[in-house]
């Protein structure tokens, strides 16, 4: 079992998504144990892996499928999966919004999808599995497969939804396969130059070959490598399938695929970035550097000013994830070490406040079977627990100190400080003031009796001018409450122990001498 | 100069045609999937896109004058040389030579299936915005969703619940209306009373008149 937990990592999803789609067509109530159950197995695979990455001496475990052997040079045939501190941590952030999801998805799949219990599990599952492999694959064409296992469950739990979702995620269908086409095609230019799939081993050769940085093959790889991955990733002129893909997609599936796809993808960026081509090549030989922190600052800005003009949440927080996606982007490709730690520890906690923001969402969509904010008066008294977790999240997107948040936009900001990359910076502190503006406005709806246009519509203070009805108290089921109040409880954790996390990172990072050493130490 | 330009056009159509050919197929693939109007288009687009790349991989393994990796019997690593030598032997370079690359077919056998299931899944949605809209054209699609939209915001109560009573009346209509249609092309179904033979004429209805509008066109 110890040897071997990398596998478990996918293996119990796997099955377990075969076994909830034949059980299932039986009995649809065996669907939801099945899936709690082996997102719980793989979590705890996942933790199991991390305690023996940490353990092992050059933080690496490495696990070959089917005993084939890497020792010829370029590295030969066969699929490796590597698990480096960067890949663990981000595959425990997967199987951990998993479990979350799993147990929230309880009532939410039966009441929204009745009797598709059987199609949802399966699909949930192989999704989990598509995105922890993403994380842990050494293969630049496995990665492919994977990528595109993860975006046509995501595509068919998206279409699950309304009719509306439908026409949602046929967008989605045609980005999502240029995406992932453009990243094959870049793929293949790299098999010409190098002839080998593995990710360490194009590294090393194009470490080993003369001249290989400069050929325009390498350059065009890279190219289409990126645009792929920016496209997959919702990056700011290439978000259009994502804002109406999340808001008309089920319950359950918002909360798994808002946190999670954007950020594995850029994992993937860092991954390409670091390990296949190399910090030389990928800062130095090409363009991008210099061109795509300005496109991080339009990002960043567009994104959250179409986030002030949201009149509901479930918008409102899509737009939040692309300014999300603009930061770590931004965090990239500033060339620097802050900005790199930054990046990678704001993919870890904004998985996590995303996931408060959504399962939040989702409750109080269930409760008041709308999410716009002219619906939202006096929700606090009703659902106090709820709310409490929604802004916990909501804090984190703002960076108020205590959640995680903060320490990773102190990263970020300090990573644009020692670059002097400025425009990143004001782009950075602007789009903290909007989501300031955006929560304090949804604060100011859920406890105060403003309506629209900002008229008092109580007699006095304390008063909400509803009925004692209107206010009863009234929360949400325990299923869904609890992965609530987790998810902000690990908010507020991973916030404390920063640390601890930074820490890890720092570790992963040692080997691959970015610019910009510590300011103070 | 002459000599550079036939050198260029000598490489550019005689040597490499198959990757000339390759991009000229993906862009061709990319303009329909962004500006076609037809979502049955946009998807013959994705198609054209993901097989313009196998074109692409399967160039990469073209080895002029070689053979299928499967030994040839002259190498012969099972039989009787493997028995006098004990066991199978790896191949000198001289011998791997004469074999063709497999990896990326390999590729792009997993590719095509992944090609297929979108495409599978794609025409799936096609279908359920053709159930839910009536409509596979993305301009009326547009119109359908803002008038939907506004429908939606304009009456005070939920809007996730009632976002989609308007246009269900009008397409309930729409099916009513070729339900009658339906009934005089067919009148074999006057007879049937179960909703589920009464369905059946509707389906070959609206058939007909996709048919029709693929011909006017």
């Amino acid at each position: 079992m110890m040897e071997n937990s990398i596998a478990w990592i996918l293996l119990f999803p796997l099955f377990g998504a075969v076994l909830s789609s034949l059980l299932g067509m039986a009995n649809r109530k065996v669907c939801w144990p099945i899936g709690v159950l082996s997102a719980l197995g793989a979590f705890v695979a996942g933790i199991m892996t991390l305690i023996r990455v940490i353990d092992s001496p050059d933080h690496m475990v490495v696990y070959l499928f089917g005993g084939w052997t890497l020792d010829s040079f370029p590295r030969g045939v066969g699929i490796e999966f590597r698990a480096d501190l960067l890949a663990i941590l981000i595959t425990l952030i997967v199987l951990g919004v998993g479990l979350c999801v799993a147990i929230y998805s309880k009532l939410p799949v039966k009441e929204e999808t009745p009797g598709k219990e059987h199609f949802f599990y399966p699909l949930f599952l192989l999704q989990i599995t598509g995105l922890a492999g993403i994380c842990l694959t050494g293969d630049a064409f496995n990665l492919y497969v994977l990528i595109e296992v993860a975006a046509l469950t995501g595509y068919g739990l998206i279409a699950m939804g309304s009719k509306r979702a439908a026409a949602a995620t046929f967008n989605y269908v045609i980005l999502g396969t240029i995406g992932a086409s453009l990243y094959l095609l870049g793929v293949g230019y790299l098999y010409i130059k190098t002839g080998t799939l593995n990710m360490v081993g194009i590294n090393e050769f194009i470490g080993a070959t003369e001249g290989l940085k400069e050929s325009s093959t390498m350059q065009v790889a890279f190219v289409l490598i990126c645009l792929g991955i920016l496209i997959k990733m919702a990056f700011f002129p290439l978000h259009a399938w994502l804002p109406n893909a999340y808001c008309h997609a089920p319950t359950a599936t918002s909360c798994l695929l808002a946190p999670l796809v954007t950020k594995v993808m850029i994992y993937v960026m860092i991954r390409m970035v670091l390990t296949v081509f190399g910090v030389d090549f990928s800062f130095e030989s090409t363009l991008w550097s210099s061109v795509l922190p300005w496109l991080v600052v339009i990002a960043i800005v567009s994104a959250a000013v179409m986030a002030l003009a949201q009149r509901e949440i479930k918008r409102m927080l899509t737009y939040l994830i692309v300014a999300e996606v603009g930061y770590m982007v931004g965090g990239v490709w500033i060339y620097n070490y802050y900005g790199m730690v930054g990046s990678i520890f704001h993919i870890i906690s904004d998985a996590c406040m995303t996931l408060c923001l959504f399962l939040g969402a989702g409750l109080i969509l269930r409760k008041c079977k709308t999410t716009r904010f002219d619906g939202l008066r006096g929700l606090f008294s009703k659902m106090p627990l709820t709310m409490t977790g929604f802004f916990v999240g909501g804090f984190s997107i703002i960076g108020l100190p205590p959640t995680c948040g903060f320490f990773s936009k102190w990263y970020l900001i300090t990573g644009a400080m020692v670059a002097e990359c400025w425009e990143y910076m004001v782009a950075l502190l602007f789009s903290t003031m909007v989501m300031v503006v955006l929560f304090f406005r949804l604060i100011e709806r859920i406890h105060l009796a403003v309506n629209e246009s900002g008229e008092n519509l109580g007699k006095g203070h304390g008063d909400l001018g509803l009925t004692k009805e209107q206010t009863r108290f009234s929360e949400g089921p325990l299923t869904m409450l609890v992965p609530l109040l987790s998810a902000a409880a690990v908010v507020l954790a991973i916030g404390i122990y920063n640390q601890e996390f930074v820490n890890l990172i720092e570790i992963f990072l040692d080997p691959f001498d970015l610019p910009g050493e510590p300011l103070i130490k | 100069m002459f000599e550079d330009v036939s050198i260029f056009l000598n490489e550019l159509f005689l040597e490499r045609l198959n990757y000339v050919i390759y991009v000229v197929l993906l862009l061709i693939g990319l303009h329909a999937m962004i500006a076609k109007n037809n979502f049955i288009k946009k998807l013959i687009g994705m198609s054209i896109f993901q097989t313009a790349i196998i074109l692409f991989y399967v160039s990469i393994g073209v080895k002029e004058g070689a053979t299928i990796p499967i030994y040839l019997p002259e190498h012969d690593p099972h039989g009787e040389q493997a028995y006098a030598t004990g066991g199978p032997e790896a191949l000198t370079v001289e011998q791997v030579t004469s074999y063709a690359n497999p990896l990326p077919h390999v590729l792009m056998l997993t590719a095509i299936v992944v090609g297929v299931a979108t495409l599978g899944l794609a025409l799936a949605l096609c279908q359920k915005i053709y159930q839910g809209y009536g409509t596979v054209e993305e301009d009326e699609l547009m119109a359908k969703l803002e008038k939907e939209d506004a429908s939606s915001r304009k009456p005070k109560t939920h809007p996730a619940g009632k976002s989609s009573s308007k246009p269900e009346v009008s397409s309930r209509a729409r099916r009513s209306g070729t339900n009658s249609v339906g009934k005089t092309t067919a009148p074999q179904a006057k007879k049937s009373s179960g909703t589920r033979k009464t369905k059946a004429p509707v389906k070959k209805a609206t058939r007909k008149s996709d048919q029709k509008k693929g011909d006017s066109k």
